[in-house]
């Protein structure tokens, strides 16, 4: 294996990021225009509207909250810009947010309108793009990288190249003590009992066992109309050649590799508190809401093997794509970071693929932008437990 | 030459068909990728890439089996070299 160094940037709480992100953060979805206001003020910041945040309640609003500060919390943002319609719950995100140590500052809406609003956020945006943008990046190693996985649009091809190409980056970073999360709880159906075996303590394969059989009894099962052969697997999923969910699963977990064991079993958007090594997050397996989740416990870089051409971005973590289909390499180059293909033709081997996605990773953390960056794929969603009250 | 498709473990039941061009009649090459050995099977209908092809005679309610595990059952009777997809093969979960 080549270097194991990037260059990044490290923040007040030692952890390192691998972009430099302002970011403008609408407690609710009153908010957004605001928000979006703000960034258009004032270049180099990024708004992230999402639809949420009004009347909620219970582990519905926990989540709404773990999942907004984690996102401020978040190594590739340098400072954050908080815009809610009243002080209290604006408040609450800023002191979580300010845990970490970087400048963040909140506004609300109520008493001054989005005019005054919008001009009090602006100046402080200001500051805080002159701030961060003189922050340089440091050389960081391996050990200090958070890696996401999640696969989409999955097809026949995912299953026998692009996720055992995860797989085999996962095996080769685990030894170095890389943090590396995966997801997807009901998108394991089939292959929940052998996912079961990858724990690393009996305690991590029974938590895992739990949370899937918790996501089955409260989430599936009330709310199934029929028996879900139309969703899972997706359309696309089976004309890309994908028949069942067993098949889909089995094709899903490649992507932990053939020898790495999971630590700990994650709630969504939680961050891992086990040190180094592979957690499993209890997600759903639609790909935007994984990935907010994921980059929300602090996870700054995300690998995600497709088959059919999901084309899924993130606003704060980068999403390096990878395909092992050559029609999707081919019909859909823009979407594609890294071309796996040769492995069906023998013409590369899993462990070469490895290597090129490591190669890829690196450059995506020295500052290369992925496809999805460069296209502008900025999917946020928030995942919602119930209706607000 | 490439292989016409791959299998993942010899006991599975279904090659997945990685070219674009495999139509009926023709005799496909596969690669076993586990034990790294070559089997031929002969198309009966045109795959398109992606899809599986059966690698048995397979009877209606049969398990199938890939990447050595329970990927389904059969829901009608399928001839070595016939397209496997949901019109005949279901999950036995949902």
């Amino acid at each position: 294996m080549a270097s194991h160094k990037f260059m990044g940037y490290r923040r007040e709480n030692g952890r390192v990021g691998i972009r430099n992100h302002v970011i403008i953060l609408p407690l609710d979805d009153l908010s957004n225009a605001a928000c979006e206001a703000v960034a258009n003020n004032i270049k180099g910041t990024m708004a992230i509207p999402h639809p949420y945040g009004r009347l909620q309640f219970g582990a519905d609003l926990d989540l709404h909250f773990r999942t907004l500060i984690g996102t401020g919390c978040n190594p590739n943002v340098a400072a954050v810009i908080v815009i809610g319609i009243e002080p209290g719950w604006t408040g609450r995100v800023v002191d979580g947010i300010a845990k970490t140590g970087k400048p963040v500052e909140g506004f609300a809406i109520e008493r001054n309108g989005d005019h005054k609003t919008i001009e009090m956020a602006s100046r402080k945006a200001k500051e805080f793009v002159h701030w961060a943008s003189e922050k340089q990046r440091e050389e960081a190693d391996l050990s200090e990288l958070w890696v996401s996985v999640k696969c989409g649009e999955s097809d026949t091809t995912s299953g026998l190249a692009s996720n055992p190409t995860v797989g085999n980056f996962i095996d080769k970073v685990d030894p170095l003590g890389t943090y590396t999360c995966f997801g997807e709880t009901s998108e394991l159906t089939g292959a929940e009992m052998i996912c079961a075996t990858r724990g690393k303590t009996k305690e991590a394969g029974e938590k895992f066992m739990k949370t899937w059989q918790a996501y089955m009894d409260e989430v599936i099962e009330p709310h199934k109309t029929s028996d879900l052969s139309d969703s899972q697997p997706t359309k696309g999923n089976i004309e890309g050649g994908l028949t069942t969910i067993e098949e889909k699963a089995f094709g899903n977990l490649e992507k932990i590799g053939k020898k790495t064991q999971y630590v700990d079993v994650l709630e969504p958007a939680e961050e891992p508190s086990k040190g180094p090594g592979l957690y499993f997050m209890d997600t759903s397996s639609a790909a935007a809401e994984c990935v907010t989740l994921q980059a929300a416990a602090g996870f700054v870089v995300h690998l995600f093997p497709t088959g059919q051409g999901n084309v899924i971005g993130n606003p704060i973590e980068p999403v390096i794509k990878l395909t092992a289909n050559p029609r999707t390499a081919r019909e859909m180059a823009e979407h594609i970071d890294v071309d796996v293909s040769g492995i069906l033709r023998r013409e590369m081997t899993l462990d070469e693929a490895g290597d090129a996605l490591l190669a890829m990773t690196l450059r995506t953390c020295n500052g290369r932008y992925t496809a999805a960056e460069a296209l502008g794929h900025r999917e946020f969603v928030l995942t919602k437990l119930y209706r607000s009250a | 030459m490439p292989p016409h498709f791959l299998v993942h473990n010899p006991e599975d039941s279904a090659g997945v068909v990685v070219v674009e061009d495999a139509k009926a009649g023709m005799e496909l090459e596969g690669w076993v990728m586990d034990t790294d050995e070559t089997i031929h099977v002969t198309a009966l209908d045109d795959i398109p890439i992606g899809h599986k092809v059966a690698l048995s005679d397979i009877k209606n309610g049969d398990t199938i089996m890939k990447y050595g595990h329970d990927n389904g059952k059969a829901v009608a009777d399928i001839k070595r070299g016939g397209h496997m997809q949901v019109h005949n093969v279901k999950t036995k979960r949902w």
